[in-house]
């Protein structure tokens, strides 16, 4: 295993006891939680400022309105249109105030304006068209059952997914009551939903567990690192520090919970 | 003229983009490019009003007492500090030296990344208590949702020894034909309900995001 | 009380503590499992290996830490795979903490790709990456569908610079690279509506070949679109990612996760049948009371 260096490591210390602190929230809200949520809500926020003015305004605005190398005389720059967009933005603070909240709207406009228009062919296409078109392609009648165990290639598969759409589709279609057939099909069609959210619900597990997997091995190869002979006796010593907290927190809480059970009983 | 003015902005911005989409001409192009290049500017704006929100109602907090105020002090200060860092401790505004302060990284990745991730971590014991709790064979209906789920889990679990393969091929079904049918049918369903809405709202049916007078 | 009234009133905690011990457990013991791949991951690594040295490629780093314990491994594997086959990588990043996570990837992949390594019986000599000349990162800017339309025309108007404030036009890697006309694939890796506007806006327009490398919560939404060929690739979760591993030879934290993987898949398994137990068990003693 690699050396890590002492600083890295206290970070990387920092880290696991923070993670720590979330995981205290499976027995209860505590300070430790409350800490690191509001820690990272700051932080988080913070990040974002950073990330917006230097990748964000710096690039797309000042840059573009600078003048040689001047970020203020932008009298003179090549592009001085850049300032009516800056001038539309300023014009969202406005929400803040309930006399000049109407002033926000202008720029509101312009985006719902062109969020709609590139959405509607785009989605059209998109979702609706090239989703239709696939689903009407041509059975393959000369392998309709397939080969082997369970073949999606199938003729009888590609049936089975232009008629399981045509029925869930049929499901959604509350405008007109279901009855007779089209009771019929809008039950197949649910039956089809069913299978394919709980494809969904198998994906939703593994990928649940997977976040815990991680937080594992983080902690983990913090701890190989800890206890790695080379790191020298120092790096134990976090490690005994970090869970030490925990552990004494949950001595507490466990005499608390005996003490409090003791007291109901009498 | 407060409310005119917006839906027309909207009405006509719409049009023109859908428009836009047919007419690849030259200046119909330049107009499109124009006009993405002042959106990503005016968006930064927008988006900066959250973090006032978050400044103002934190402060707010703090200053009159109010109950749980200390973590609004922390939220503050990790807020203050990673813009102190991120300007390179106010040396440089103006270029992207911030970005690599060693700090500004530091608190990414060893305060922000493992708090936020353990965070979501949490929910893989949640659904281990939903799966105990709620994940119920009341019906056909979850009978199906719950097999379909099983195929899926078993998937890849290498101890079904013959039936192993026999696992991995339905499933493989499963998620290429029903599964399919499935979600191509909600893709369907979305997509024609988000053109509906694009429309209402171009032509100022839906009126929403105008907020009141 | 009986069993199946204990069973049904089980504190929660004892269920976390069941899982958590399971997985530490399986963490700690030195086992490995098999990973068979499947077509649609297949797709995507065949599809990057047959490129040829100097091709571009674009991976879309769209993700937030809440999101790295799946798509992490993705983005090592295939950038260290690209990264081999001497391919040039335009990252960008279109999630709010997209940057950071891209900034960790990529430092550690040029790290990585520094040592000498063999996979699939080919050696790769190690070679040191440098930043505009193997790749580019162009950083983050939001409302992610009006910059996938924006790098359709050209990558300079959603960023005139990279990341690190470098204008475009100035990296040599950038010349004569005006849009997606340019790249051969896009590998786009994310953990939400990202993926839609990817193929809405950005394929669905500009007809580029994406692959999509997804959460598990997300993996099974995406195969109308792998089926209607808008996609010709598909990475699912944790499984996604060490497929992609397997098949290029390269094991890591996708591979090493799947164990741990199998053994809470069966605790989860296991309290969903003692649950349908309890349930079934209590509905026949309720029906029961109500005969009498």
């Amino acid at each position: 295993m690699e050396a890590m260096s002492f600083g890295t490591f206290i970070w990387t210390t920092l880290g696991a006891f923070l993670t720590l602190c979330i995981f205290s929230f499976l027995y209860r809200d505590n300070v430790f939680y409350k800490i690191a949520e509001h820690l990272v809500v700051g932080v988080s926020a913070g990040y974002f400022v950073i990330i917006l003015w230097h990748n964000g305004l710096q690039p797309n605005l000042f840059d573009m309105l600078k003048d040689g190398n001047s970020y203020f005389l932008w009298l003179n720059s090549a592009q001085p249109w850049y300032v009516i967009p800056a001038i539309l933005g300023a014009m969202m603070w406005t929400r803040f105030s309930k006399k000049w909240s109407w002033v926000s709207r202008w720029p509101i406009a312009l985006y719902m304006g062109i969020a709609t228009g590139v959405a509607v062919p785009l989605e059209m296409k998109n979702r609706v068209n090239l989703q239709l078109y696939a689903s009407m392609q041509s059975l393959d009648w000369g392998n309709f059952f397939g080969t082997g165990f369970l073949d999606a290639a199938s003729g009888l598969s590609g049936l089975i997914v232009f008629l399981g759409t045509l029925a869930a589709l049929f499901y959604f279609f509350f405008s007109k009551e279901h009855t007779g057939m089209f009771k019929g099909a809008a039950r197949f069609g649910i039956w089809i939903l069913m299978i394919g959210f709980g494809a969904s619900f198998g994906y939703t597990v593994m990928g649940r567990i997977s976040l815990f997997v991680q937080r594992i091995q983080y902690i983990g190869d913090w701890t190989k690192v800890t206890w790695n002979p080379s790191s020298g006796g120092g790096f134990i010593t976090f490690w005994f520090l970090t869970f030490g907290i925990f552990a004494v927190w949950a001595i507490y809480e466990i005499i608390k919970f005996f003490r409090n059970r003791g007291e109901i009983t009498e | 003229m407060k409310r005119q003015i917006p839906l027309a902005l909207v009405f006509i911005f719409g049009i023109f983009h859908i428009f836009q989409y047919f007419v690849p001409h030259e200046s119909s192009e330049w107009l499109y490019e124009f006009f993405l290049k002042w959106i990503y500017i005016i968006g930064i704006f927008a988006l900066a009003l959250g973090i006032w929100s978050l400044i103002r109602v934190s402060w707010d907090k703090v200053k009159h007492r109010r109950p749980n105020w200390p973590y609004a002090l922390i939220t503050l200060g990790g807020l203050f500090a990673m813009i102190i860092f991120g300007f390179d401790y106010f040396r440089h505004f103006f270029t992207a030296e911030g970005l690599q302060n060693y700090m500004f990284r530091a608190f990414f990745d060893y305060i922000l990344i493992p708090i936020q991730s353990t965070m979501f971590s949490l929910l893989a014991f949640f659904i281990a208590s939903a799966a105990y709790r709620a994940f119920r064979a009341r019906s056909l209906l979850a009978t199906l949702l719950l097999l379909s789920a099983l195929i899926i889990m078993l998937r890849f679990n290498p101890y079904l020894g013959f039936f192993g393969d026999y696992m991995e091929k339905t499933a493989s079904w499963l998620l290429n034909v029903p599964n399919l049918a499935a979600k191509r049918a909600i893709i369907i369903g979305v997509g024609l309900g988000m053109v509906a809405t694009s429309l209402k709202v171009m032509l100022g049916i839906e009126r929403q995001y105008l907020g009141k007078d | 009380m009986n069993i199946f009234d204990r069973m049904m009133s089980l504190d929660r905690r004892w269920v976390f503590l069941l899982l958590a011990v399971v997985c530490v457990v399986t963490y700690v013991w030195p086992f490995s499992i098999p990973i068979r791949t499947t077509d649609e991951v297949e797709n995507i690594f065949d599809f990057i290996d047959t490129l040829k040295e100097g091709d571009y490629i674009f991976l879309g780093i769209d993700y937030d830490p809440n999101a790295l314990a799946e798509l992490h491994p993705m983005t090592y594997a295939i950038a260290e795979h690209a990264f081999r086959k001497k391919l040039k990588i335009i990252f960008a990043t279109l999630s709010q903490n997209g940057p950071g996570m891209a900034d960790q990837a990529i430092r550690d992949i040029t790290d990585s790709v520094k040592l000498d390594r063999t996979y699939n019986g080919v050696f790769y000599p190690g070679r040191t990456i440098v930043n505009g000349v193997d790749y580019v990162f162009l950083g983050y800017k939001p409302y992610f569908a009006l910059v996938i339309l924006g790098m359709g025309q050209n990558f300079r108007i959603p960023f005139p610079t990279d990341y690190y404030g470098t204008p475009l036009d100035s990296i040599p890697m950038m010349k004569g690279i005006l849009n997606y006309d340019q790249i051969k694939c896009v590998v786009d890796i994310t953990a939400g509506n990202v993926a839609d506007a990817w193929i809405s806006y950005g394929q669905g327009r500009y007809n580029f070949p994406l692959a999509l490398g997804l959460t598990g919560v997300m993996g099974a939404d995406y195969y109308p679109f792998l089926n209607s060929r808008q996609i010709f690739g598909l990475m699912g979760g944790l499984l996604g990612a060490a497929q992609y591993e397997k098949l290029s030879d390269n094991p890591g934290p996708a591979m090493d996760g799947m164990r741990i993987q199998v053994y809470a898949h069966i605790v989860i398994i296991f309290f969903i049948i003692i649950g349908n137990i309890g349930f079934l068990a209590s509905r026949k003693k309720r029906m029961g009371k109500e005969v009498k």
